[in-house]
Order: structure tokens, then sequence, then C-alpha cells
């Protein structure tokens, strides 16, 4: 089967490889709106959705009660609902961009999906390669460019929706999204700046990144995080902003915006928003995964190398490969749970709240931070 | 009372990062996703029914299952939303408890217009309408949310009796004592 694969056409190979990334990360998304739920659920000490069944299904008897109980059924009765409810298109909109948003909502969501490794694996030599659809040299400069591409259908929602609510949740959107884009790029500065040694060929790819992290040594398989503690909470807070969640979901703000941009959509449409947002999610906790916990590293200081020796699968690309995703998507999926987590802790700020932690605490915070490592590094490496 | 100077101490910089507070506060919210729920799911787990709770009204029975209305209307005149309406009828003279010489032919409790106040409850000289532990009345109709006679005793059932008053009656009219 691996020899069928591989006398392929590249352009084949590379479809399949992407239809079989979609069909993780789509599940993974409604998976995501479902865990939202239930730990909202049982942050607020309720047993949260659990009555949904499939006969045949539920009648399994201890695993079919388990999955009703955990609400799997309440994924595919939301995912029907949402796609066969009336779409109603209001009269005063410009249906043009109206339509356009939501579609321009998923396009950087999952384009940036292409240049995040997911996985890694052993070749003969024993240098481990690192799975991705396409593992490029401009990596993370890449996701920056193209997630940051998706507050244009946030405006363009808030904007074609023609009424006061959308309107300033656009506007806000678009401040927000601009203000944190800065610290965080600004924080992940210093860690390429230690990444890219002198003579070595310069990279912002984030195989890259994991490959430092999985070094042999005290200071080798250190992950980012306990190296840059500041780089992390800065990038890991202007995250939060970035994806618009809770304590900063200025676009939405329910509490004051009815809906924020999308106050005038419905059914599927808004269905796409959710699905973008979840998607952005999942893609930035695996660019944290990826710089500051280690990536497929299976914990600090063991690096998948180590662990494919101790459980004899360094010969074995394929289940090796299968093992490396796992640990990836666990630390991902916990990440997804950190964000759930603070949402029900940390109650959101005031958009003026917002825009003063971002412009005179953030950037002030990670440029510093930036000159520190810098200085550092210049010391260290030099 | 003392008045005790509290000294306002300024937040330290660990303080004004927020940082140790959210840290704090995800302790909280893990604790709570750990606790066991607080839900009671309902259709399968009922509440306990504190005692003297108001529910529906319902018509009762004496222990040797004698029906213990005996159609005075007091009820139905207390009735503050005029819910209860009750058709009197006589015991038949060759029936044991004929002496009771009167018992309800129709009674019908409208529960659409009932108030749970516990009135008729309260007014009632027989001890017979009591509002009991149910408390979901539903139907389809206008129609099948009237309680008619036999539905009231349906729901009834028999409760214990502390006086026997009518079989005292008996037994002191058949000792040659005006029972009145």
């Amino acid at each position: 089967m691996v020899e069928f694969y591989l006398q392929l056409h590249p352009v084949i190979q590379g479809l399949l490889k992407g239809l079989a990334v979609i069909l993780v990360i789509f599940p993974i998304g409604g998976a995501c709106s479902m865990a939202e739920r239930k730990v909202s659920a049982w942050i607020q000490g309720r047993p949260g959705p659990n009555r949904a069944s499939v006969p045949w299904i539920s009648w399994i008897p201890f695993l079919g009660t388990f999955l009703q109980r955990l609400g799997i059924f309440h994924v595919m009765a939301d995912g029907g609902k949402m796609l066969f409810k009336e779409d109603a298109l209001p009269g005063h909109v410009n249906k043009f961009y109206f339509i356009l948003a939501p579609i321009v909502a998923m396009i950087p969501a999952l384009t940036t999906v292409t240049t995040v490794p997911f996985g890694a694996y052993l070749d003969e030599a024993g240098r481990v390669i690192p799975l991705a659809l396409a593992n490029v040299d401009i990596g993370l400069l890449a996701i920056f460019a193209v997630s940051s591409l998706g507050v244009y259908s946030l405006i363009l929602a808030g904007w074609a929706s023609n009424s006061k609510y959308p309107f300033l949740g656009g506007v806000r959107a678009s401040a927000q999204l601009i203000s944190y884009e800065l610290s965080m790029t600004l924080s992940v500065v210093p860690l390429f700046l230690w990444v890219n040694e002198p003579g070595r060929e310069a990279t912002l790819g984030l195989g890259r990144v994991v490959e430092f992290q999985s070094q042999p040594g005290f200071m080798g398989g250190m992950w980012f995080l306990f190296i840059m503690p500041v780089s992390a909470f800065i990038f890991l807070t202007s995250l939060f902003a970035e994806t618009n969640r809770q304590p900063f979901d200025m676009p939405e703000s329910e509490s004051d915006l009815v809906g924020g941009f999308h106050t005038e959509y419905g059914a599927f449409k808004w269905g796409l928003f959710f699905v973008a947002e979840y998607a952005h999610m999942v893609i930035g906790s695996a660019v944290f995964t990826l710089l500051f916990l280690g990536g497929w590293n299976p914990l600090p200081w063991v690096s998948l190398a180590d662990m494919a020796t101790w459980v004899h699968l360094a010969d074995q690309p394929i289940l090796l490969g299968v093992l490396s995703i796992g640990i990836f998507l666990g630390k991902v999926l916990a990440m997804i749970f950190f964000f759930m987590w603070v949402r029900w802790t940390v109650p959101r700020f005031r958009y003026d709240q917002v825009m003063e932690i971002g412009w005179k605490k953030l950037l002030p915070l990670a440029i510093a931070n930036l000159l520190a490592y810098a200085i550092g590094i210049a010391i260290i490496q030099k | 009372m003392a008045v005790i100077p509290l000294e306002r101490k300024p937040l330290t910089l660990i303080e004004r990062t927020y940082v140790p507070q959210i840290v704090a506060g995800l302790k909280t919210t893990l604790t709570h996703l750990l606790r066991p729920k607080e839900t009671l799911e309902y259709p399968e787990q009922r509440p306990a029914i504190p005692a003297g709770y108001r529910g529906v009204p319902t018509l009762v029975k004496d222990p040797h299952g004698r029906e213990k209305c005996v159609s005075c209307q007091l009820c139905e005149f207390v009735c503050p939303p005029k819910a209860i309406r009750i058709t009197p009828g006589e015991i038949a003279p060759g029936a044991p408890t004929s002496h009771v010489e009167k018992a309800p032919q129709e009674f019908e409790i409208d529960m659409l217009r009932c108030i749970y106040c516990g009135m008729c409850q309260e007014v009632c000289p027989e001890e017979a309408i009591f509002l009991q532990n149910q408390f979901s009345m539903t139907g389809y109709t206008r129609e099948e949310m009237v309680n008619n006679k036999a539905r009231l005793y349906e729901l009834g059932g028999t409760l214990p009796d502390q006086h026997h008053k009518w079989d005292k009656k008996k037994t002191a009219e058949e000792h040659g004592n005006d029972r009145h």
C-alpha cells in the first residue's frame, strides 16, 4: 500500500494528504463545540448535554450509555440543525459581501493547516523527519500572514450586515486583532533568534523549532516554555485575543453587542464562522505546542527519538508517525481545554481595557523581552 | 463597637500583573469541574417533596374505602378562582353508609383555574380534599385539564383517618343515642 501511494502523481499525493488532514481537523472542530458545552457545564456544576441518542448505538450495554452521557450524539444533532435550518437573508444587507464573509473566514482557517507540522518519524539514518503538508522554511511567517487575513471576514461581516451592532463588532475586531498581532509576532522573535544559531541555514520553520527542543542535554531538551516563559505568556495572551476567545471576545461581545459581527447571521453561514473560530483555536494551540511545548516530544528532556528506542519503534516509521501524531494531538487538545477553562475563569475585559493591555502592557513587555533575549543570545552565541 | 483600622497596602508588582489571581481563579474553576454535579436530572430523578407541600388537589377515601366527601360544597364556595364545581347527590338508602346521606354525584376541579392555594383543604369539614405531592399536571386539551370525580379519587387514594366520625355516629345510633 505504501508503494502504491508513493508511485502516485505528487499532486494526487498532496491532495490525499490534504484530505486526510481536513478529515481530522473537521471532526476536531465538531468535537470542540461539544467539548465547549461540556466543559462549560462541568465547571458550572451541570452534567451538560446528555440526552440525544441514536437507537442502535445506545443499545450497546455500557459503551452506548457512556457515549450518550458524553453528548456525542448532540454533535450530530447540532450539525444537522445548523445544516437544515432556514437560512434567512435580511433585506437590508449587502448580499454579495454578506455571503462572502463566512467563506473568507474559512479560507485562512484551513490554509494555515498546510504549514503546521503535526508529527514526525525516523528515517533509516535515524534522523527525525517532520510530517506536514508543506514543511516550508517560512513556516511561522506563512501562518501569521495567512491567519491575520481572518480579520477581513469579521470586518466584512460587520460592514455588510449594514446595522449598528455588527458594525461595532467589526470595528472592534479589526482594532483588537491588529493590536495583538504586534505583541504576538514580537514575542516569538527571541525564540527564532535562539534557534537560528550562527553557522546554520536560517529558517522560520516550525519543524526546526521542535528539533531544537529535542536535543540531548539539560538545556537542549528543555522546552521553550521554560527557557522563555515571558515570551510564552505574551504569545498565549495574544493567542486568546487573536482567536477572539474570552476574556477578549470583543468582536462578538454578546453581553453588549447582541452578537457582534455575526448578529445578522444564522444557520449554516453562522456555523461557518464558528468552524473557522475553532479551526483558528486548533491551529493556534498547535503553533503554541510546537513553539513552546516541544511539539511531538512526549516530555521535557525526553525526545521522540529517545522514546522510539525505548518502545522499539525506531524502525517502524508508520507506527512511530501515528504515535507522534497522537502525542501532538494530545497536547493540542490539552491546550484547547485550557482555552475553555480560562473562558469560565477570567471575566471578560471592557473594550478600553483590551486596548490598554494590548498597547500599554503587552507591547512594551514584548519589546523589553526581545531586547533582553537579544542581548543574552548575543553574549551566549558569540 | 471598636473601630479597627485596616492597613491598605498598595498592590505589589506581581499582583498588578494579575497572574496570581488568574491562577487562583483557575484552581477554583478546576475544583468545580471535578466536584459532583448539582443538577437533578428531572424525569428520572425526582425532587424530595417537603411535608405540607401543596400539589394537585385530590379527593381521598378513608381506610375503610368510604368516600369522605359529603358534597357540602364549602370548597366550591371558598375556592377563590372558582375552579371547583360540585353536583350534589344522595347515597342510596340500602347502602352501608346510608346514614351519611349525601355524596357528590359529580366533582370537577378545573386545573387550568386552580391556583393551588389550599383553601379547599383548609375549609373541608370532612377532611376529604387534600393537596397532595403531585406537582406536574399536563394535558393536550382543556377537557383533559379538568379532573372529574373518578380521576380525583384515583389521584387521591386513601389517607389515614384519625376520627372515623361517621363510624362513631353509626355505633352511637345503634346504642340508641341520638347521632346528632
